[in-house]
């Protein structure tokens, strides 16, 4: 208390003078706002996130869609908790759905039918907490490869890209543990497939699979662990790490698009109140609107249908939910391979695609340790790359996305074959094929056209737009009048970075100058000023001839009449 | 027995011992094997028709006695239907899957090129080749009294691993493909568990009683009557239709709300 006494009348004074100034914050605020601060004294505090700036585009709210699906995620899965029992005790299912009447089944599955059919909106909630989730994982992926293509994870982004990364990770935990929960044969082909995993992990496989289970698969504790897992430490890691997210998004500002008046120590947008408030808060009730929308009108993992689990059945295209989609596929593409040392099975035909999925979400992770190493840039950066100006950059991101997307269809090789009458046989070897091919040639072709759109605008810039009209001067030469870009469009397009490849030696290590050459070996290099005054300069001689010939007036003789 | 046994290393014993385990086989089989009643009886017109109908549209694959082809190189060209029943033509010509459109990894189902009387006469003719299962009657597939746990049980174990839980149809070897089963008539379903057609094993009584058999018919009936509560059912294709629909119509819903809240005020 003796701290606080000195300070009120400054937070006081401090806001009544801002109130004088006329903000139109503080004139919401001094309606009883000044009997609140004076108890909580966060006048500051609102002051600060109300002019708290944020640039405007469109590309930048995957993460509120994520977040807001998230919101949805906790509301609709806390009414479904009120109805869910976790528990493997096998009962005798006497509930309204009649294919299943009279059947052995869990609890776990006997209650989420009684939620389905029975408990009021209770299949219209399942359908909006599954629905969300998907849309949560969506939001996040294209959320993730917006920063990517953009560059947004440089320094001094590096950190909160490794936790939007985990934040990836843990929403792949979350479903995976959720869709378990039914106790389907569909969950629990999944789960039997992660047990296999697990027990192909040399040595310590068969233990941790046991730890797991509580003994041999499918065991009875699985259910009300993954339920713990799901409703209690994934959610409280993701609300934590959304804390840190959105902390060092604050600490950090938001990066912008290279524009006119916009550079690394500035964020030309709109405060957050008013303008952010009324978007965000409208955002999230659309984010809700679109969820419930189709929630109500779409089907989605009709348990009833696959039925209680057992051991035996697997049915005919089964398949995880879409974001581990790609971690099926692997397997489904990898020949049979294994082999026996001192009596040990060693299942090559696990071990690899696991090697390779910790491969591809290292390189995620690690990118942008990768990159700045690779360029050795040291600078903060605010403003953001247009993907075609980082080509490799760019590539290799594609070439990443083909690969997920070549496994997400490897998983799907069956509804493929069935949908578009191919032989499952001929795909899995065309995937096979294609992971490796694919991707390299996504790589080629992304960097090409990256390539091809900056020569382009280095075009652009010096010769301005074409305007298809010909001038044939006296002497018979054609010329065509050009309109030259405006400062404010040239600007954009003439900003970037340019790195060169370093060569080996002065304390550049051989390794790093071949990195470099990878990156920029091929290079358009940006318009120099000298370039554009130059540039300027033929132009305006060539429109001192058109003009001396046309008077200048452009209109064509068609026109004219 | 002395003298029995005092002969059992001659030349011809071993000739004998397989006679006798050949009769004794045989025999058991001829005895025990499975036999459906023939329900049905045609008469001879009908044979007589349906022979006349084999000739002009089976025989090319089948063979003129119904006994099956192979071409020069050796393949079966058509398997021979000695012994296949009424019940199997029945399901072929009744959903159109022979006379067969063209070949391919395996016969597609179309409009049924034979009309019922037509294919009636056909499962007469077949039928007289040989003993096999027949058209199931009314009375075996009376689904008022099924048992819809028992036929989803069987059918999540014996047949969704091949025609998906909600029998939307799956992928098999090769570009062959197990059917989607919603809308196929009953007495088509039974006929195609008893006499296995394609790729499909045979459930034959003895592993599959008619009434399983029935209480299978049932429960698909049932599904499709249930439709989907949850509203569209996107095929009932499972987790890949519904990444599909998050991905296009869900992403695009939410693309176009950014698009708008992002866009400059005029």
């Amino acid at each position: 208390m003796a701290t606080t006494t000195p300070t009120k009348p400054t937070a006081a004074s401090a806001s009544g003078s801002s109130a004088a100034q006329g903000g139109r914050m503080m004139k919401l605020g001094a309606v009883g706002g000044a009997w609140l601060d004076q108890r909580v004294s966060g006048a500051g505090f609102v002051k600060f996130f109300a002019r708290k700036i944020f640039p405007d585009h469109w590309s930048f709210m995957f993460g509120e869609v994520a977040l807001y699906s998230f919101v949805i995620l906790l509301i609709s899965g806390t009414f479904l908790t009120m109805f869910f029992v976790p528990s493997m005790d096998e009962v005798v299912y006497e509930g309204i759905y009649a294919p299943l009447q009279g059947a052995h089944v869990s609890r776990a599955f006997e209650s989420t039918l009684h939620l389905s059919f029975e408990v009021k909106g209770g299949l219209l909630f399942r359908q909006m907490h599954h629905w969300a989730a998907l849309v949560f994982m969506v939001a996040i992926f294209v959320h993730m490869f917006r920063v990517f293509f953009t560059g947004a994870f440089r320094k001094p982004r590096e950190l909160n890209w490794l936790v939007g990364f985990s934040l990836m990770i843990l929403g792949m935990v979350a479903g995976f543990s959720g869709y378990s929960l039914p106790d389907d044969v569909l969950s629990g082909n999944g789960l039997r497939v992660v047990d296999g995993l697990m027990k192909a992990i040399p040595i310590v496989g068969t233990y941790l699979s046991m730890l797991l289970f509580g003994g041999e698969f499918p065991g009875h504790d699985i259910i009300p662990r993954l339920f713990t897992i799901h409703i209690l430490l994934v959610p409280a890691a993701i609300l934590g790490l959304i804390a840190i997210h959105l902390v060092l998004l604050v600490l950090h500002k938001h990066t912008q698009y290279p524009g006119p008046g916009r550079t690394d120590r500035n964020v030309v947008g709109f405060p957050l109140f008013p303008v952010y408030t009324a978007k965000a808060g409208g955002f999230f009730f659309l984010v809700f609107g679109i969820i419930a929308l189709v929630s109500a009108t779409t089907a989605i993992n009709g348990v009833w249908i696959y039925g209680p689990y057992d051991p035996s059945p697997v049915s005919a295209g089964s398949q995880p939910d879409w974001y581990m989609l790609w971690t099926d596929g692997g397997l489904r593409l990898i020949p049979g391979w294994e082999f026996t040392i001192f009596g040990y099975v060693i299942s090559l035909n696990m071990l690899i695609p696991m090697a390779i999925y910790g491969a591809l979400l290292a390189f995620l992770a690690l990118y942008p340790f990768i990159e700045s190493w690779v360029t050795g840039d040291d600078r903060e950066h605010h403003v953001l790359d247009l993907p075609y100006n980082t080509p490799v950059r760019t590539g290799l991101g594609v070439a990443w996305i083909s690969i997920y997307v070549i496994l997400a269809l490897a998983a799907t090789n069956d509804l493929i074959g069935m949908k578009l009458h191919l032989s499952i046989n001929d795909l899995t070897w065309f995937f096979r094929i294609g992971i490796f091919v694919i991707p390299v040639l996504m790589f080629y072709v992304t960097k090409r056209l990256c390539l091809s759109m900056q020569r382009q605008r280095r075009d652009l810039v010096l010769h301005g737009v074409e305007t298809s009209k010909v001038v044939r001067l006296e002497d018979g030469e054609m010329l065509e009048i050009h309109e030259p870009l405006n400062e404010y469009d040239r600007w954009v397009l003439v900003q970037h970075d340019d790195f060169r490849p370093l060569t080996a030696g002065n304390g550049v290590s051989s390794l790093r100058a071949a990195a470099t050459s990878f990156f920029f070996k091929d290079r358009i290099s940006p318009v120099t000023p000298a370039e554009l005054r130059e540039a300027m300069a033929h132009a305006g001689h060539e429109k001192h001839e058109i003009d001396a010939l046309t008077g200048g007036d452009y209109t064509t003789p068609d026109q004219r009449h | 027995m002395k003298a029995l046994a005092a002969r059992r290393h001659h030349p011809m014993a071993f000739v004998v011992i397989l006679l006798l385990a050949l009769l004794a086989t045989g025999g058991l089989y001829a005895a025990l094997q499975p036999r459906s009643a023939q329900a049905e009886s045609y008469s001879q017109d009908d044979v007589a028709a349906g022979e006349a109908l084999f000739l002009a549209n089976c025989a090319t694959c089948h063979g003129t006695t119904g006994a099956g082809e192979v071409d020069a190189e050796g393949n079966a060209t058509g398997p021979s239907l000695v012994g296949v029943g009424a019940a199997a033509v029945d399901f072929q010509v009744g959903t159109g899957r022979m006379p067969m459109q063209m070949s391919g990894p395996q016969a597609a189902r179309k409009a049924p090129q034979m009309n019922e009387e037509q294919t009636r006469q056909l499962a007469a003719y077949v039928a007289s080749l040989g003993p096999g299962p027949s058209v199931p009657d009314e009375s075996t597939l009376d689904l008022a009294n099924a048992d819809l746990e028992n036929g989803g049980n069987i059918f999540r174990i014996n047949c969704a691993m091949c025609h998906n839980a909600a029998g939307a149809g799956g992928a098999l070897t090769r570009g062959k493909y197990a059917p989607a089963l919603g809308g196929v008539e009953s007495t088509h379903i039974y006929e195609a568990m008893e006499t296995g057609p394609q790729n499909m094993p045979v459930f034959n009584d003895d592993n599959l009683s008619p009434e399983d058999k029935r209480d299978v018919v049932a429960y698909l009936k049932a599904l499709e009557e249930n439709g989907s509560p949850g509203g569209i059912s996107l095929g009932s294709l499972g987790p890949v239709t519904e990444g599909l629909y998050a991905w296009t119509i869900v992403l695009a819903l939410l693309v176009g709300c950014t698009v708008w809240l992002g866009a400059k005020a005029k």
